[in-house]
């Protein structure tokens, strides 16, 4: 880090404002993850780290190292890239797990499955009933 | 042509990876040129779907609009957390139903309302082609509704179908 007494000024203001932007929202992120209450609240608060928490500290990353090698250093880009291809699947995957345990609990906080037109109907009467409790129960 | 080359974008992103990583010489335009085909002569043997991007000039418009609507919806949900949790709406689950049937234009949906604090991307029925989301501060459904509809969908239509 002792290059970092050469880094002329203006680019040691900004990456110290990319990075606490970054730095922030990421830790603003995991405090929201503690201390939010239901699951698909809490879901919400790491997209802060996962967006504009890893763009600050690319951003931030780029300038230094842009001004330490005196030319363009662009290979963070790919971080962002793929943290923000990537992280979607596991966010998906997890309120999908979440959606399916809810609706085989009957919460009537979530929205009930809707079945497509042409689903076949469950054909023994007593299941059908059931069945049918179920899509009603789901409903606030 | 197809046979030589069978995934275009493929190829062309993994030799811009390869040169940000290894740095921008002749040599390693080669190599990475190399490496590129054989990767997508690989995926080929796989057959996954081609994505088909009609209208390339809207792609920066479509950034703009996303990282714009990020940098709000940072500020936005980083302001309700510091506030620990107090907000106008409340979260909650709303259904959208959606005309966009192109998987590659589903899958970028996807990552722009997931990638964007405040919205998360629950269900979709492929069936019925609704959407379901979860918000985190849902005070007015027909604004949201209008957002997702107007504003992404209509452009992710514009270039994929």
């Amino acid at each position: 880090m002792n290059q970092a007494t050469n880094l002329p000024e203006w680019a040691a203001l900004l990456i110290a404002v990319f990075l606490i932007i970054g730095a922030g929202l990421t830790l603003i992120g995991s405090f929201g993850l503690y201390r939010l209450r239901s699951f698909y609240d809490r879901i919400h608060a790491p997209t802060l780290g996962t967006s504009w928490g890893t763009a600050g500290i690319v951003i931030a990353s780029i300038i230094y190292f842009s001004a330490i090698e005196a030319q363009l250093v662009l290979h963070q880009l790919l971080i962002g890239a793929f943290v923000t291809v990537t992280t979607p699947v596991t966010f998906i995957l997890l309120s999908r797990a979440a959606l399916y345990r809810d609706r085989a609990k009957n919460s009537p906080e979530v929205p009930p499955l809707d079945l497509p037109d042409n689903t076949p109907a469950p054909i023994p009467q007593n299941e059908q009933t059931v069945h049918h409790d179920d899509t009603s129960a789901g409903k606030p | 042509m197809s046979r030589l080359l069978p995934y275009p974008l493929l190829v062309i992103s993994l030799i811009i990876t390869w040169l940000l990583l290894a740095g921008f010489s002749f040599g390693q335009l080669l190599l990475g040129s190399i490496i590129a085909l054989i990767a997508a002569w690989t995926l080929a043997a796989l057959r996954p779907a081609k994505p088909r991007i009609k209208r390339w000039d809207l792609l920066p418009k479509l950034f703009a609009i996303v990282f714009y609507d990020i940098v709000r919806s940072n500020i936005a949900v980083a302001s309700i957390i510091l506030h620990g949790g107090k907000r106008i709406g409340k979260s909650n689950f709303m259904t959208i139903p959606l005309d966009l049937r192109d998987p590659t234009g589903l899958a970028c949906l996807a990552i722009i309302i997931t990638s964007t604090p405040g919205t998360i991307w629950v269900d979709y029925n492929s069936a019925r082609s609704v959407l379901t989301l979860h918000i985190f501060d849902l005070v007015d459904e027909a604004a949201w509704l209008n957002l997702i509809k107007n504003r992404y969908e209509y452009l992710l239509r514009e270039i994929f179908e």
